[in-house]
């Protein structure tokens, strides 16, 4: 089965709401879920330049970008795209 | 150090609001609404209610405006009246930290606590290992009577149910000098201001976010948009702050409008040039000990705490005041502001004449996301001038000490050089400070002392964006290159 990616923004803005802090989402993962996941941090991906910056940090599970983005916001997304 | 919590992404995304309204240059209209549009009146409210949020929302952005929150007088004056003050003001106040009593939540004082694991048990050793017989078996549960008790924490060691717990004041058990207390009269928490350091671990500690500093963001946009030749000068700690190269960060603050980028790492050559040269004099006078100066919060420990250690402390001037001074002579037009991760540096900035302002790595990403610069879709323009690698490395705990250790064995090898005992202090707490005067008595080993109030050093700063582990090994590395 493919790996679930996992891109986090590491544009600045993102960077400054809290991308920083998920820089270590790996150690942060559930076993389970380690070796089904890929991380990698992603270039700016201009979604904080829709209309509201108190949104970033963004992370895209699988292409789906999740808002406001935290450690369990994430793993519950890529929990969805597993089953 | 700053880990994802609601009261940092609050402040965060308050200060792009305000920097992204001063660039359209409409913030003075649009001021006294942000605490509205922030907390509109379906919106879920963090505190007690909304209202609250708002008020709390204005004494932010005040403070953020640089203002002194207790000093208000009239509280109906809007934030636009204290946005003219700001614009007209020549000088940043020079104390830095505020207490926001009504965000302060006003900490319960006693220190233990029984809690409802406690099954109230048949050998109740909590009642024999208190000294001041303060507990008792009630109704099937332990009791603390606070008048008898003296916080010595014996209980918690000896229940088996860990029932009996130690709930601290977090500012107050942050501060390495106890200078933030209660006032037994007003019942509120304040900061003595003889006694305080700077060093921002309460304001990193409160989760109540009820510890503000005093920015001084509006001044350094005035400039800017005023045309002032404003010079940036990055603290060695900016690598690992962002993603991108430092030539990427340079490119970034010209398009923020600073005529040029300066890296506090030059003064840091000269800083380890200086300090080597005084090491070796010292030792060959005889003296004990020598300790850096480099880190504001802890030569202010020194200054106020333990004076006894002041005639060790290095005489030598610290990066950014070599920095400042080299910009002054070049230009004296220039303005000068210091960028890095520590509220400490505005207090040694205030007694610095060539330092004009300082930015805090917080305040220089919202800075970049308010202008919608991406750091790392920026050019790289070329450094002004390569920087020794060693000086680069200021910013990580144990970097002092090797940057002067290189510096001797390169500048002198004519000399004898005396051996280099470092010990280390990575990060003020109580504890530290009480071995500071034991340091100062001869009681400890060494002979060269490099203290770093903060954990990890400059990288662990309480105004930091980038994760400590992640940001020293970035430091490490360029600090590593040969």
């Amino acid at each position: 089965m493919d790996k679930v990616q996992v891109k986090i923004c590491v544009g600045t803005t993102c960077y400054v709401m809290g991308a920083a802090d998920l820089q270590e989402l790996e150690r942060f993962l559930p076993d389970d879920l380690k070796d089904k996941v890929e991380i990698s941090g992603s270039p700016c991906l201009g979604l904080c330049r829709d209309e509201n910056y108190g949104s970033a940090p963004f992370v895209t599970v699988n292409g789906e970008a999740i808002a406001n983005a935290d450690v369990n916001s994430i793993i519950e997304t890529i929990r969805k795209k597993l089953t | 150090m700053q880990t994802a919590n609601d009261a940092n992404k609050t402040r965060r995304g308050l200060l792009i609001r305000l920097i992204r309204e001063f660039r359209k240059g409409t913030l003075e209209q649009s001021i006294d609404r942000i605490p509205y549009e922030m907390r509109p009146k379906d919106a879920d409210a963090s505190r007690c209610c909304i209202y609250k949020d708002r008020v709390v929302l204005k004494y932010r952005i005040m403070a953020m405006l640089g203002i002194a929150v207790e000093k208000e007088t009239d509280e109906s004056r809007q934030l636009s009246e204290y946005l003219r003050d700001a614009n007209q003001r020549q000088q940043p106040d020079s104390d830095i930290l505020s207490v926001l009593d009504v965000a302060c939540s006003h900490c319960i004082t006693s220190r233990y606590l029984i809690t409802n694991a406690c099954r109230g048990c048949f050998a109740r050793p909590c009642t024999f290992a208190c000294p001041k017989n303060a507990i008792a078996v009630i109704n099937g549960q332990a009791r603390i009577d606070y008048n008898l008790c003296i916080d010595c924490g014996k209980c918690t060691q000896v229940c088996p149910y860990h029932a009996i717990i130690r709930v601290p004041v977090p500012c107050e058990e942050a501060c390495p000098v106890n200078a933030i207390r209660r006032d037994a009269a007003t019942d509120r928490q304040y900061i003595d201001f003889d006694a305080c350091t700077s060093c921002g671990k309460c304001m990193t500690a409160c989760p109540f976010g009820a510890i503000l500093e005093r920015s001084q963001i509006i001044d350094v946009l005035n400039a800017i948009k005023n045309g002032e030749k404003v010079v940036a000068m990055v603290a060695p700690a900016i690598v690992g702050q962002f993603a991108g190269q430092l030539g990427q960060i340079a490119s970034s603050l010209k398009k923020l409008g600073f005529a040029r980028m300066v890296e506090v790492a030059r003064g840091a050559e000269k800083t380890t040039e200086h300090e080597a040269a005084e090491f070796i004099e010292r030792m060959h006078n005889n003296e004990r000990l020598m300790t850096t100066s480099c880190c504001p919060a802890y030569v202010e420990t020194v200054k106020r705490h333990v004076p006894e250690l002041l005639p060790y402390v290095s005489s030598t001037r610290t990066p950014m005041q070599y920095t400042s001074e080299e910009i002054k002579n070049q230009d004296p037009s220039a303005i000068t502001v210091f960028i890095g991760p520590c509220v400490a540096k505005r207090k040694e900035a205030s007694e610095d004449l060539n330092t004009d302002y300082v930015m805090t790595f917080e305040e220089l990403g919202a800075m970049l996301a308010a202008f919608e610069i991406d750091v790392a879709s920026e050019p790289e323009i070329e450094l002004e001038r390569e920087v020794k690698a060693h000086a680069r490395g200021f910013a990580t705990s144990c970097g002092v000490s090797s940057a002067i250790l290189v510096e001797m064995k390169n500048s002198h090898p004519e000399m004898e050089i005396p051996e280099l005992k470092s010990e280390f202090i990575n990060g003020l707490d109580k504890k530290a400070v009480k071995q500071l005067s034991l340091y100062a008595k001869g009681k400890l080993p060494g002979n060269f002392l490099e203290v770093m109030a903060c954990e990890g050093g400059c990288v662990g700063g309480p105004c930091a964006i980038g994760k400590v582990t992640l940001a020293t090994r970035a430091v490490k590395m360029l600090a590593d290159k040969k």
